[in-house]
């Protein structure tokens, strides 16, 4: 490191590439995500829908919630069902997601193994439905669906919880990949500021690299102590085609793809979202820019997806 | 492209502010920065006269210019008389006239003038730049031609330019013990004026061009001044002045001269017996309000506009909102460049606004002590499950009864600042409590508490900020400040650099050595 850098450590940032989110939010979300498209991904019904006319995989859904009348109903609806997952239409962040295991005599069983009353289950639903997890307070839906059941080649390196794969594609092009392990910290969610390891993944092959967790570099997961680094996510191809189709489904210039891979279903989409994190670049060790720019440059991006996803492994990323 | 246009349009915004700016501060003369009082004089030129039966036409010489004041107001006290500003010969006069008229008659002028040592004595030397032509030698009568020109030789023998010469001879004058030629000469004369008649016409032998000047003394409390006649003499860069009566080659502090006149400074044409004196007082201003009454007095269109114009309780309202842009634009480099994580995107602004009621410690010391006690009870409604909307409001409710409660007591123990605490933002304050618990309770007392404490620390940065005298000055004078404030904003629009915090959040990348 030289002087200089130290002196001005921006500088050095800016030569390896990171990505701050001023120039995120000014550079590429302003300027590649249309306004008017941002529905498509912020209610979480329309993804569904807009997916499965598709013909993409996503969970499957139970109920929706849209009035606090539908509350008392909705307990007739999940009774064919022992596990799901609730969350908010327009939650953001995975906040107000709240993950149900199992049954048990006195209600729904959470899946950090607390027990929760039915009553205690209608309260958080009134509660999404008044906003409490939307931006602005807006009043909101509450959506009922499938819980997934995670491949068992994650089983060492995640607790309490679904890990899922974030891709960021810019253009239609994967550009940087990274798993995201659910932890004791983050109550079961794949949410690195919620306490989740992110682990970056070689697009070129679908091994892990390495792993942040809380902005710190680590190689082991905190909980079950098995090494990270090295793991090879099944399907990879078939994950990053899938990514590729989704954001080509909403049309966003830059767009974070979430895909959980069930060991029944194979390769689910989960949710997008057009203001993905900038933390994958400390999971990947990488910064950003550099590949943003160098897609940036290409005049013609190829329409088919399998040309795409090609181009995004050709990329020589460091 | 945008980079480009934002550019631009902060560029435009810049040029059209400062330029306002510039012109309001050089050619209207508002302070930029607030500054001490400024002593101002109050003239009332009194003219008495008693009327004939018959039209009457009064005529007096107004002021024009003024070395080292700066007029603000005049106004005239006329009657049943008619009234017109002429300029006559280079001198504004003000003239009264009436069809009929009887008995004393009083007709007032009133002036204020500012003590400003700046451009009032610019634009006087201006007006000295013009040529003075040197006098024609005069004739002088046979019984003191010789008289003259021997003092003109004694003088000039002693002498070696204008002022020294003019000196020379005044103390001749004024000496205590004249020699026959100055007595002979003194042999006619009575009044003040007569004197620096005869002392032109000495001086016009030696071509010295010179003129008289009718000079008040600005004196506090003056009842019944009068004017007095000084003499100038020009020495081809400027006029010199002297009094005629003690030979003083400077004008004191605290004069002002009338008029540059040869003829009489008033004229009261169908009238006897006129006379006119001057009452003076001093009391010091507010420069902002001088600035803006001259501003006024000049017709400035930049003035009608101005907020001065506005009663005085929505200006005191303005002043305060015109603050809250600078306070925004400090949210703005805090959190976009900076990197600080608030409580709301304005929260922290309208905390800083009740800060000012308050005073910073207390204002921190209720604002922390009725987010605590929120918190807590809001803790204790989480648990009775209560609906969203229905619980903000008990919330709001809640932190209404704490802040009447905090002022009840405080008064009491004889707090009188915990009064102040009614201007806090209540609902401000209950959403705050609200989102506090929420990030209490999804990501931990830690992440509560750090955006609790970032939201007061900005908030006490802003009050900081948004009290600074200096700063409220200068918005509410030059209210295009907002133009200038709003253009950096702009760009800060587009600033796509990293936030200081971010070099915080990828330590773990710039501390890694692939170098």
């Amino acid at each position: 490191m030289s002087f200089i850098e130290q002196l001005f450590p921006w500088r050095r940032m800016k030569s390896m590439g990171i990505l701050g989110m001023n120039q995120r939010n000014g550079d590429y979300i302003a300027a590649y995500n249309k306004r008017a498209l941002y529905p498509l991904v912020d209610d979480k019904i329309k993804t569904k829908h807009l997916a499965e006319s598709a013909g993409v995989a996503v969970p499957r859904l139970y109920a929706l919630v849209e009035i606090e009348k539908q509350i008392s109903t909705l307990f007739e609806k999940l009774k064919p069902y022992d596990d799901f997952v609730v969350k908010p239409a327009h939650g953001s962040g995975g906040e107000g997601i709240l993950v149900i295991i199992g049954r048990s005599q006195n209600g729904y069983r959470k899946n950090n193994g607390q027990i929760i009353s039915e009553q205690e289950l209608g309260h958080y639903i009134s509660n999404i439905l008044s906003g409490m997890y939307s931006l602005g307070g807006l009043p909101d839906t509450a959506l009922v669906e499938q819980r997934v059941q995670f491949d068992p080649v994650f089983a060492d390196v995640s607790y309490q919880g679904v890990p899922d794969i974030r891709t960021i594609v810019f253009r239609g092009i994967p550009i940087m990949a990274m798993i995201r392990l659910p932890t004791r910290q983050s109550d079961g969610k794949a949410n690195l500021h919620q306490g989740a390891i992110g682990v970056g993944i070689d697009l070129r092959t679908g091994k892990t690299l390495s792993g942040v967790w809380h902005e710190q570099f680590i190689d082991q997961h905190p909980d079950t102590g098995a090494s990270i680094i090295g793991l090879q996510i099944p399907n990879w191809q078939e994950i990053l085609y899938l990514t590729v189709h989704c954001s080509d489904l909403v049309g966003l210039g830059y767009i974070g793809v979430d895909i959980v891979l069930d060991h029944e279903h194979g390769p689910l989409m989960l949710e997008m979202n057009a203001r993905p994190g900038l933390s994958i670049q400390l999971a990947n060790r990488c910064g950003l820019l550099t590949r943003l720019e160098k897609i940036e440059a290409i005049k013609d991006i190829p329409d088919g997806v399998a040309e795409r996803v090609s181009l995004a492994k050709k990329f020589e990323y460091k | 492209m945008k980079n480009l246009h934002v550019k631009l349009l902060a560029l435009v915004l810049l040029i059209f502010a400062s330029s306002l700016i510039f012109y309001k501060v050089s050619t209207l003369g508002l302070p930029l920065f607030p500054s001490d009082d400024i002593e101002v004089w109050s003239i009332e030129a009194r003219l008495a006269f008693t009327a004939k039966k018959g039209p009457l036409k009064v005529q007096l010489i107004l002021p024009t210019i003024l070395p080292g004041y700066m007029m603000i107001d005049e106004n005239y006290v006329s009657g049943k008389y008619g009234l017109a500003i002429t300029t006559v010969e280079n001198n504004r006069v003000v003239e009264w006239a009436v069809r009929r008229a009887q008995g004393e008659q009083v007709l007032y002028y009133y002036l204020q003038l500012a003590c400003d040592d700046g451009e009032g004595a610019g634009s006087f030397s201006e007006q000295q730049k013009n040529k003075v032509e040197a006098p024609n030698l005069p004739q002088y009568p046979e019984n003191t031609a010789t008289a003259i020109t021997a003092l003109l030789e004694e003088v000039r023998q002693k002498s070696a330019d204008v002022k020294t010469f003019t000196r020379e001879l005044l103390l001749r004058f004024n000496s205590e013990t004249p020699d026959e030629n100055i007595q002979l000469l003194l042999r006619d004369v009575n009044t003040v004026n007569e004197r620096v008649e005869l002392i032109r016409l000495v001086l016009a032998g030696a071509r010295i061009p010179s003129r008289t000047v009718n000079v008040l003394f600005l004196r506090e409390g003056a009842r019944h001044s009068k004017l007095i006649p000084w003499l100038q003499v020009h020495n081809e860069q400027e006029w010199l002045s002297f009094n005629p009566e003690n030979s003083e080659s400077k004008l004191p502090d605290n004069v002002l001269i009338w008029e540059n006149a040869e003829q009489a400074i008033f004229n009261v044409d169908g009238g006897k017996n006129s006379s006119l004196d001057f009452a003076i007082s001093r009391h010091t201003q507010e420069p902002i309000r001088l600035a803006e009454q001259r501003a006024r007095k000049m017709d400035s269109r930049a003035m009608e506009f101005s907020l001065f114009s506005l009663p005085i309780q929505t200006q005191n309202v303005y002043r305060i909102l015109l603050m809250v842009p600078l306070g925004a634009l400090l949210i703005v480099l805090l959190r976009n460049v900076v990197g600080i994580k608030t409580f709301g995107t304005f929260m922290p602004i309208l905390i800083a606004l009740a800060f000012r009621e308050t005073e910073l410690v207390w204002g921190i010391f209720l604002f922390t002590l009725i987010v605590a006690l929120g918190l807590a009870i809001r803790f204790y409604l989480e648990y009775l499950q209560l609906l969203l909307v229905p619980r903000l409001a008990a919330v709001l409710t809640i932190v209404i009864i704490l802040m009447t409660v905090i002022t009840v007591f405080s008064h009491k123990l004889g707090f009188e600042q915990g009064l102040s605490i009614a201007l806090f933002p209540m609902v401000i304050l209950a959403m705050t409590i609200e989102r506090m618990s929420l990030i209490w309770e999804e990501h931990g007392p830690s992440e509560a508490l750090q955006q609790g404490f970032g939201s007061l620390v900005v908030a006490a940065l802003g009050f900081l900020l948004m009290s600074n005298d200096t700063m409220a000055h200068m918005i509410f004078v030059f209210p295009e400040m907002l133009l200038i404030l709003l253009a950096v904003m702009l760009l800060l629009g587009r600033y796509t650099g990293y936030r200081l915090t971010e070099l915080w959040r990828f330590r773990a990348s710039l501390s890694k050595d692939d170098a």
